[in-house]
C-alpha cells in the first residue's frame, strides 16, 4: 500500500513537471518603433524581453525565453487584442499671438475633432494646455489651464457636450520645441486636444 | 478660541472630503466589451458596458466568450481577454506632473497592455504582476497569459 502511494506521488510529480508552462509573457512591437522592454522578475531572477514577439515561458523553475513571430502571436491572442481600445487621436491648436483666437488652420481642425468624437465608443475629450518657458512654473501651470479652458469653451460653442470635456494644464513640462528657461517660443504656446 | 478650533476642524473636514473625492476619481473607462464581462467592486459584480468607470481596486472578470477594453486616465490601454480575472490593485495619476502609480495583477487569463504616460514619466511606478512574477515596463506593449490561475 505504501509502495502504491509512493508510485502515485511520483507519477503526479512527473506529470506536473511535463505540463506546459503556466504563464507566458510576450513582447509586442511598440507602435512608435522605439526600443522597449519588459523586465520579468521570477523568484528573484530577472528575465528581459527586448525583441518583438519574444516570449518568456514561466513555470515553477523560472523563465525560458524563445523567439516568436507576429502571425503566430497575433493568432494566439486575437480574441484579447481585438478588445484593445483605439489610441487617442491628437490635435494641436495654436493661437494668434496674445489672443484667444485660433489661427485659421487650427479652427479648421474642429470638424476633425467632431468626426473623431462621432466615430468612437464612449468618447472622452481631454484638453491639455502648454506654455513656453517664459515666467515661473506656478504661473505657467495656471496659464496652461486657462488656455485649455478657452479651448473647452470653443468646443462647447461648436456643439460638443461640456460634460465630455476635461481640461488639464501641463505648464512648461512638455515643450514641443525644447528651449532653455525664459525663451519666448510660439510653438510651445499650444493646446492639445486628445479624443479617446 | 473655541470658535477658532471649530473653524479649523471644519476646514480640515472640507479638505478631508476634497481628498476623498479626488481619491474616487475613476482610474479609467471601459471602451469595448464583448460577451460575458463584468466589473467586480467590493464583492459586487456589474456588467462592464462601454462608458462604465473602472476604479482603483476593481477587478475585471470575463467568461469564455468575454473581453473588455479599457483606457486608463494616463492613456495606458488594457485589453482583458476571455476567461480572465484582472485586479487593478492601485491606481493614481496626476495629469499635471504625470506622477502616480499603477499596480495590476493578472490572476487568470490574458491581458494585453499598451503603456501610457505614467510609465513614460516614472517607469518604476508601473508594475504588472502574475501569480509567479513581477513585470517592470520600459515604454512598451505586451501580453500576459496566465493559464491556470484562480
Amino acid at each position: 500500500m505504501g509502495m502504491l502511494i509512493w508510485i502515485v506521488c511520483l507519477l503526479a510529480a512527473v506529470s506536473q513537471q511535463q505540463r506546459a508552462p503556466s504563464e507566458q509573457i510576450t513582447l509586442l512591437p511598440s507602435q512608435d518603433g522605439k526600443a522597449s522592454a519588459v523586465i520579468i522578475t521570477t523568484a528573484g531572477i530577472d528575465t528581459v524581453l527586448d525583441q518583438p514577439y519574444q516570449t518568456a515561458a514561466i513555470d515553477s523553475k523560472g523563465a525560458t525565453v524563445s523567439a516568436g513571430n507576429g502571425t503566430e502571436v497575433g493568432n494566439r491572442y486575437a480574441s484579447t487584442l481585438t478588445a484593445m481600445p483605439q489610441r487617442a487621436a491628437v490635435f494641436t491648436l495654436y493661437f494668434v499671438t496674445d489672443t484667444d483666437t485660433l489661427v485659421p488652420e487650427s479652427a479648421e481642425r474642429l470638424a476633425d475633432v467632431k468626426a473623431q468624437l462621432a466615430s468612437r465608443p464612449a468618447p472622452e475629450i481631454i484638453v491639455i494646455g502648454h506654455t513656453d518657458t517664459v515666467a515661473k512654473q506656478d504661473y505657467n501651470d495656471q496659464l496652461s489651464l486657462r488656455r485649455a479652458a478657452t479651448v473647452k469653451r470653443i468646443l462647447v460653442e461648436v456643439g460638443i457636450d461640456a460634460d465630455r470635456i476635461a481640461v488639464q494644464g501641463r505648464g512648461e513640462r512638455e515643450l514641443l520645441v525644447p528651449t532653455a528657461d525664459g525663451v519666448d517660443e510660439p510653438r510651445n504656446r499650444r493646446v492639445e486636444i486628445r479624443v479617446r | 478660541m473655541r470658535h477658532l478650533k471649530t473653524a479649523v476642524a471644519a476646514v480640515a473636514a472640507i479638505f478631508a472630503l476634497g481628498g476623498a473625492c479626488a481619491a474616487e476619481l475613476p482610474a479609467g473607462m471601459v471602451k469595448t466589451t464583448k460577451g460575458a464581462a463584468s466589473i467586480e467592486r467590493a464583492g459586487k459584480q456589474t456588467p462592464a458596458s462601454a462608458g462604465a468607470a473602472l476604479m482603483a481596486s476593481d477587478r475585471v472578470v470575463t467568461g469564455a466568450d468575454g473581453s473588455v477594453g479599457i483606457t486608463l486616465r494616463d492613456e495606458t490601454l488594457l485589453a482583458v481577454g476571455p476567461n480572465s480575472n484582472v485586479w487593478l490593485e492601485k491606481y493614481a495619476f496626476d495629469p499635471t506632473s504625470h506622477e502616480g502609480v499603477l499596480n495590476a495583477t493578472v490572476k487568470r487569463g490574458t491581458l494585453g497592455v499598451i503603456s501610457g504616460k505614467l510609465s513614460k514619466q516614472s517607469p518604476g511606478a508601473v508594475q504588472f504582476r502574475t501569480p509567479t512574477s513581477i513585470l517592470g515596463v520600459r515604454g512598451t506593449e505586451f501580453v500576459i497569459d496566465v493559464k491556470d490561475g484562480e
